[in-house]
């Protein structure tokens, strides 16, 4: 498994090169180049479970303040989308991607059979399994799979963090983790490492070892390779200075570069509001709005919003009935955000849930999470989403 | 090229144990691997400690609930009192594990426990009471090279499995099939040798099926229903053990037992010829662990070539073989439940109900990355910059103090220590035994004399590049620093 430093030296010179050429022309400049118009998704996971009804809010249902005397949010207070719905007041980023017309609303988001265990609830949205089976893989990583056979970067998924997420996880291809590029390997042994690997003999076995000197051969190669993209077009927009903040400014970074990556993982959390729902949320989608804000402003600026979606989504929504701690316990279905300058929908794209019709105090679920995977890995990734996700879905029409 | 009775008996420990302790060197090349199994097979013989670790608070507070009796009386607490249990019993089993992950380390029965760390990953539980934990650990200890059967029985009575499954909603009339659905397909038969009719009938065998909180079971006869079910075309009016024995009177069971057992032992490729062998005797033996493990380690096959240093080392498996060879003490204990979560196997929290995936889903590039940092760790020659993921089934949303990677999350850690996570193992490594060893190695002879004492594989990193990353200022610190770096590479996740 040699290490192909060389090829990466090239690559890093042509791309500074590239720096003064027109936009246009970079089209132009060979395979590891990405084109104008590449899409690319970043998917914002809210662990923990976030309590979607305190999130857009059903500001003209009775049911809902009769469910929540404490916890409710008044009309008053909310940021109002129609005269049914609106934001959470700490949304203001989001109400300003709503008035732009660059934010989609999907209500009662689910599947059947829901679990209310996080770790176990993860999984499913992570593998986009049914709720009774046990995947080892994740649905992006199944992408990589679909997509990057032989590829010698695993850079086409990168999670913003220290460990690499289920869903990143294919059967024969995985993503990549990074939370800093500058330091995803930062190690005292990092040049031994580099020596130990131009000595192991160049092996295409099936061998575990070889196996495992593969996984450390693209690890490090990736490394330098995301470290001088991210400092190609580093973005001098302002973020927030907080850690989603810093995660998106990279991302960011990485867009604007020349990089291959197609997927973008990153978490914000814990959602998981058992007692003190109002300060926890309050803060998180403080930093959540903000983060995005700065995010798609950016995006504007260089023009590429309407290359990128985003979409957040949580393992599981909360109850509808506060408990008694001035918080709610796990629920079911839940809402996503879907943000693009490239939505085909905007709004609320469907009613907001029935509060009317429970399931045992809890939402029950009319759009099945894995239709919206189906829409993304078919309608903006180009990929073949009935192979990937195992099933066929129905694909939505969002984008 | 006949292989040395020294990497066979490497070979035996490490897959019928956690790996060689550096005590066990000078015995390597002395014995055969059928007088070394002999010595395990004793050594495991002896009764299990119980592994106590729930604090007296906690046995307080839950006693009084115990006596009236029912889980859910557990809601007349004040939120003060639950936050408490809740918070006493994740610290519960945070001991119980950095308990059991000791006794995987120093005790002699080494076999024992690396059974029972198998049907740890087998019989996956996720429960955050400390007391069915430890009941449930016991019962695997106890049984782990006993009766398969009376393993399963009694699993299947443990109040941390029937909750964890959800058994206590399991109702005549209101069947919850979730624990049937699991004894099936992930404890005996396997997926594809049951229909959903059997699981449905074999639902309302289990109904009644319950444990009150002090984790005794208890069989809530009016809950039951007792009519007649049909279960893999045994029909009457069945209840929980008859239908547990119907599935061991399947030899479908043997068999899946076997090739989980053959893959995690022996090789993640599974041998068809051989599992067949193996259930087959097993089955006969009316399912005796002891009798088929001896069948396995025993044999010519298990110490074929392909079979050696091909096991990818679970998380577990490689943080407790380090600290075989290489005793020491930790200042910070809680490194060791931090080092499981960021490499994805941490004790009493499997991912989900069928465990353990192993092989080479413990692999990617993070988790490879920090294998090979952990050497360093150990010897404080790297900081900790890592951080796992939060686990809100064990934080219930609250960031734990207890958790160092918690605490170094907060904005004034964060100035004070540098990058995020940051805080030493501080480990204290008793190195003279180890030193000692090589004594009598020449100078040039070290590393690969090291490198065959720590390594499985048919290929090594070069000694030449060992000695250039190695300090030679003198021999014991030459000794010390090649071997941190022969553990740093590759070959050394594999065993």
């Amino acid at each position: 498994m040699l290490f192909k430093r060389k090829e990466f030296i090239q690559l890093g010179s042509l791309a500074t090169a590239s720096l003064m050429l027109p936009k246009f022309l970079k089209a132009f400049e060979g395979k590891a180049m990405v084109p104008p118009g590449n899409k690319v998704v970043v998917v914002l996971q809210l662990s923990g479970g976030n309590d979607g009804l305190n999130t857009v809010i059903p500001i003209g249902n009775d049911l809902y303040h009769k469910a929540r005397p404490r916890l409710g949010i008044e009309k008053s207070k909310v940021l109002s989308l129609t005269g049914e719905a609106g934001l959470h007041p700490a949304l203001t980023g989001m109400k300003e991607l709503y008035d732009d017309g660059s934010l989609a609303i999907l209500n009662s988001v689910g599947y059947p059979n829901p679990d209310r265990s996080h770790f176990r609830s993860m999984d499913i949205w992570q593998t986009a399994s049914q709720s009774n089976e046990y995947w080892n893989a994740g649905w992006i990583g199944r992408y990589l799979d679909a997509q990057c056979q032989g590829c010698d970067k695993p850079t086409q998924a990168i999670e913003m963090d220290d460990i690499l997420s289920l869903s990143m996880k294919g059967e024969h291809v995985k993503g990549i983790a990074v939370k800093d590029p500058r330091r995803l390997y930062g190690t005292a042994n990092e040049k031994f490492f580099r020596d130990v690997m131009k000595h192991h003999p160049e092996a295409n076995g099936e061998q575990p070892v070889d196996y495992l000197y593969k996984t450390m051969a693209e690890t490090l190669s990736s490394a330098d390779y995301i470290f001088k993209q991210s400092r190609l077009h580093p973005t001098s927009a302002q973020y927030p200075a907080t850690e989603l903040g810093t995660s998106m400014k990279t991302i960011a970074s990485l867009i604007f570069s020349d990089i291959n990556t197609k997927v973008y993982y990153v978490s914000l959390g814990s959602f998981d509001t058992h007692t003190n729902q109002d300060m926890q949320q309050q803060r998180l989608f403080t930093e959540l709005s903000g983060a995005i804000r700065a995010f798609t402003k950016d995006l504007k600026a260089n023009g590429r919003f309407d290359d990128v979606l985003l979409f957040t989504f949580s393992e599981f929504g909360r109850r509808v009935s506060q408990n008694a701690s001035g918080g709610t316990d796990h629920g079911t279905a839940n809402n996503m955000f879907l943000v693009s300058g490239g939505l085909k929908k905007k709004g609320l794209i469907n009613p907001l849930p029935d509060l009317s019709d429970l399931n045992e105090g809890d939402l029950k679920h009319k759009v099945d999470f894995k239709d919206v995977y189906a829409t993304v890995l078919n309608k903006w990734l180009n990929a073949d989403a009935t192979k990937i996700l195992g099933r066929e879905y129905g694909y939505m029409d969002f984008i | 090229m006949s292989l040395t009775n020294q990497l066979k008996n490497q070979h035996l420990l490490w897959r019928a144990g956690f790996g060689p302790a550096v005590e066990q060197l000078e015995d390597l090349r002395q014995f055969t691997p059928k007088q070394f199994y002999k010595a395990l097979v004793k050594a495991s013989e002896k009764k299990p400690v119980y592994m106590n670790v729930a604090d007296n608070y906690l046995k307080g507070l839950v006693m009084g609930v115990g006596e009236v009796g029912r889980m859910e009386k557990l809601k007349e607490l004040t939120p003060e009192q639950r936050k408490s249990i809740q918070r006493k019993n994740r610290e519960g089993v945070r001991n119980l594990n950095l308990t059991w992950l000791k006794e995987m380390i120093n005790s002699g029965a080494q076999l024992r426990e690396k059974m029972a760390f198998f049907w740890h990953g087998h019989f996956a539980c996720r429960n955050l009471n400390v007391f069915y934990q430890q009941e449930l650990i016991d019962v695997i200890r106890q049984n782990a090279l006993g009766n398969f059967g009376i393993l399963l029985k009694e699993v299947s009575h443990s109040a941390a499995m029937l909750n964890f499954l959800n058994n206590q909603q399991n109702r005549k009339g209101h069947p919850n099939e979730n624990f049937a659905r699991e004894v099936m397909e992930l404890f005996t038969l396997g997926r594809g040798h049951y229909s959903e009719n059997d699981i449905k009938e074999a639902a309302r065998a289990f109904t009644g099926w319950s444990s009150n909180l002090q984790g005794d079971f208890i069989f809530r006869k009016g809950q039951h229903d007792d009519g007649i079910k049909t279960v893999l075309g045994r029909t009457g009016k069945l209840d929980g053990d008859a239908v547990l024995n119907i599935l061991l009177e399947e030899k479908q069971t043997a068999r899946f037992i076997c090739t989980k057992i053959y893959r995690f032992f022996v090789n993640d490729q599974p041998d068809q010829e051989r599992i067949e062998w193996l259930a087959d005797r097993f089955y006969k033996s009316e399912y005796e662990i002891s009798a088929l493990m001896e069948d396995i380690f025993t044999s010519d096959w298990f110490f074929d070539e392909k079979n050696i240093g091909t096991h990818i080392k679970s998380p577990v498996e490689l943080l407790a073989g380090i600290q075989r060879m290489l005793p020491m003490t930790l200042e910070n204990d809680e490194s060791m439940l931090i080092l499981q979560r960021i490499l994805g196997q941490m004790l009493f929290y499997p991912p989900n109900v069928a465990g353990w995936a192993g092989g080479k889903t413990w692999i990617d590039s993070s988790t490879l990355m920090m294998r090979m940092r952990i050497p360093q760790l150990f010897n404080d020659e790297d900081e900790m910059n890592v951080r796992p993921k939060d686990d809100d089934d064990q934080m219930m949303g609250m960031r734990d103090e207890g958790n160092p990677a918690a605490v170094a999350r907060r904005p004034k850690a964060q100035k004070l220590g540098g990058a995020r996570g940051t805080r030493p193992i501080n480990a204290n490594i008793e190195w003279a035994g180890y030193i000692n060893y090589f004594s009598k190695t020449q100078r040039e002879a070290l590393v690969n004399a090291m490198a065959g004492i720590l390594l499985q594989t048919n290929t090594a990193v070069s000694a030449d590049i060992i000695r250039q990353y190695s300090d030679e200022n003198n021999r014991e610190a030459f000794i010390r620093s090649a071997t941190i770096q022969i553990m740093s590479t590759p070959e050394y996740q594999l065993c």
